[in-house]
């Protein structure tokens, strides 16, 4: 199978799509670009990107310590994106917990829960990468698949890959629809949030390990290394061209869906790995998101 | 006061008996004995620091008291929150914030409910347009039109301000609890917010309890007053309360209350005022 772009774009089309392997590519990358783009768009309103690229960072660890252990690698990913989720939830609010609801300037205290939220989430990350070392030496050499597992690729995501990240999606994005509209509000407003009755630290925990699951899922279209880019680059384009809510949703999950498609296609015709391309691709919709939105 | 009928405003919005709250350990008030009718307009006064956010936070039920007695709408704090409007001490939005005023505004209306809003079709629609009208009432309230549909970091101190305010009045309170709405608000701004508060209060008969600095430009409208410095309080009407024994007492610096020919009082000196050299706003 050497593909070969043609004149015609239809037949490349058809072409594209008359591989099964393709299908499924196709099928998983939209599941995970549409999760992604959501769960970024809050991502980035709730200025959690610190703890997105974090997590983003586990899939290393997680895919080395599957491949010592011998599981598949996709279970590494959701075990340590998981793990990492809470770990920053608990770093984060270890100081909040200890001072109890006795805290009294909710304003001081949210500076405060913050810095600690971002120490620990430093804290996270710089020990996930040391695991990920860690394993990889016990494991005794080079990971098979290392370039895969970083940069990505449409290859080999099977049909029962395909379900589960459909499974994941639900999970994710029901959670969403559920805690949507109180998510927001304490992401804006967290004193009025909390006045309102709404469980703001539930909440943000609960964000975490949606954040978690979505970066576990989207990591195996885009690799590990190159997550990141499909978390923030639909949410911050569309936070530059709207400040409307459900537009801006809207916007961010067209744009991880159309940057992933075309993303994915072209790969199968350059052979170069996907995550690249949608990591450049994504990066460039960011750019002219930026040019226009200072334009308007 | 208030205007409502007399069973309604016979009620106290709030109910504090040698309440006390301790934070880290320490004491931050006690011996606080203070009530407000509702439809009342209240303020908090006190240096940085007195513990006024905190008395707020007590009355919303976000903190316990240490001791004694605290009511609030005839219940306990927190008890009635979905009927208090509550603008926190001031939040300044940056243009990183990208969320319009309008939807900051919703938010106060139903942010705080579980699952997707219902969508502007079929049987909800008529839902829909009236919880879009009230917040294009409110904003309408508090004279943001003009601003409203920009992103809330675009717009000005005053003009934030305004739209928490409305915020605050969306789902018409019972009881407007407002930490410090007028600070860091030019003086035109500072006018028009005072003004705008004391109609909400007289009109609808709304509780206000606002924490300020500068007692001077509120004084011709309050109804209460609660003074919070040292770890204690000192509460009653502007007649009672503002006279230079208590003030001097209170804050431990020399306070003068000057009265006009005509009656009216002006507080000189006070620490915390900006107008001490010059108070054109006096008590009628
Ligand atoms: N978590 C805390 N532990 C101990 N003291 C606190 C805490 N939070 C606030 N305080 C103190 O409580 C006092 C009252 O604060 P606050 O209610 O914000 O004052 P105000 O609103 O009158 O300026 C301040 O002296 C502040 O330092
Ligand atoms: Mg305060």
């Amino acid at each position: 199978m050497e593909p070969h772009l043609s004149i015609n774009p239809v037949s490349d089309i058809e072409a594209l799509f008359s591989y099964p392997f393709m299908v499924n590519a196709l099928e998983a990358g939209t599941i995970v670009a549409v999760m992604a783009a959501m769960v970024g768009w809050l991502m980035v309103v709730r200025r959690e990107s610190f703890a997105g690229h974090t997590l983003s960072l586990m899939s290393f660890p997680g895919a080395a310590l599957a491949a010592l252990v011998g599981w598949p690698l996709v279970s590494g990913y959701y075990v340590f994106c998981v793990g990492g989720a809470l770990a920053i939830a608990v770093g984060g609010e270890g100081g909040a917990l200890s001072g109890g609801h006795s805290a009294g300037d909710r304003r001081a205290r949210g500076r405060r829960e913050r810095t600690q939220e971002s120490a620990a989430t430093g804290a996270v990350q710089a020990g996930a990468l040391a695991l990920g070392f860690v394993f990889l030496s016990l494991y005794g050499g080079v990971l098979e698949d290392l370039e895969t597992l970083m940069f990505g690729s449409f290859l080999g995501i099977d049909s029962a890959q395909v379900l589960t990240l459909g499974v994941v999606a639900l999970v994710v994005l029901a959670g969403l629809a559920l805690a949507g509209r109180p998510l927001l509000l304490a992401s804006v407003d967290e004193t009025v949030a909390r006045a309102r009755g709404v469980p703001v630290q539930a909440l943000s925990v609960a964000f975490l390990v949606m954040l978690g699951l979505a970066v576990a899922a989207t990591a195996q279209i885009t690799g590990a290394l190159l997550v990141f880019a499909l978390l923030v680059a639909p949410a911050a384009s569309a936070q530059q061209l709207t400040a409307r809510i459900g537009l801006g949703l809207a916007l961010s999950v067209a744009l991880a869906v159309a940057v992933t498609w075309v993303g994915l296609g072209l790969s199968y015709f350059t052979n170069l790995p996907v995550g690249f391309l949608i990591t450049t691709l994504a990066f460039l919709v960011y750019l002219a998101a930026r040019v226009r939105g200072r334009a308007a | 006061m208030g205007g409502a009928d007399p069973a309604e405003s016979a009620q106290w919005a709030v109910e504090m008996s040698d309440a006390a709250v301790r934070l880290g350990g320490s004491e931050i008030w006690s011996g606080v004995d203070f009530q407000a009718r509702e439809g009342e307009l209240v303020a908090v006064l006190g240096p940085n620091g007195a513990g006024k956010s905190t008395l707020l936070h007590v009355l919303l039920g976000l903190l316990a008291p240490s001791k004694g007695s605290v009511r609030v709408l005839g219940g306990a704090p927190g008890a009635h929150n979905e009927q208090i409007g509550y603008l926190p001490q001031r939040r300044v939005f940056d243009e990183t914030t990208r969320v319009r005023g309008v939807d900051l505004v919703r938010m106060g209306l139903d942010g705080s409910r579980w699952g997707v809003p219902l969508p502007a079709v079929g049987p909800w629609a008529s839902r829909a347009r009236a919880a879009r009208a009230r917040v294009q009432e409110a904003i309408g309230q508090v004279g943001a039109e003009e601003y409203a549909r920009r992103p809330i970091g675009e717009c000005s101190g005053g003009e934030q301000q305004r739209l928490l305010i409305a915020q605050a009045l969306v789902r018409r309170p019972r009881m407007l609890i407002l930490d410090e709405p007028l600070d860091g608000l030019d003086i035109p701004n500072q006018v028009a917010v005072t003004a705008l508060v004391q109609r909400i209060c007289r009109e609808q008969g709304v509780a206000v309890l606002l924490v300020a600095h500068d007692v001077n430009p509120l004084l011709p409208y309050l109804d209460r007053i609660l003074y919070l410095a040292g770890g204690k309080a000192l509460a009653g009407t502007p007649e009672q309360v503002i006279t230079g024994e208590t003030l001097s007492a209170l804050y431990g610096t020399p306070i003068e209350v000057l009265r006009t020919a005509d009656g009216r009082m002006v507080v000189v000196g006070h620490p915390e005022g900006h107008h001490a050299h010059g108070p054109r706003h006096v008590l009628g």
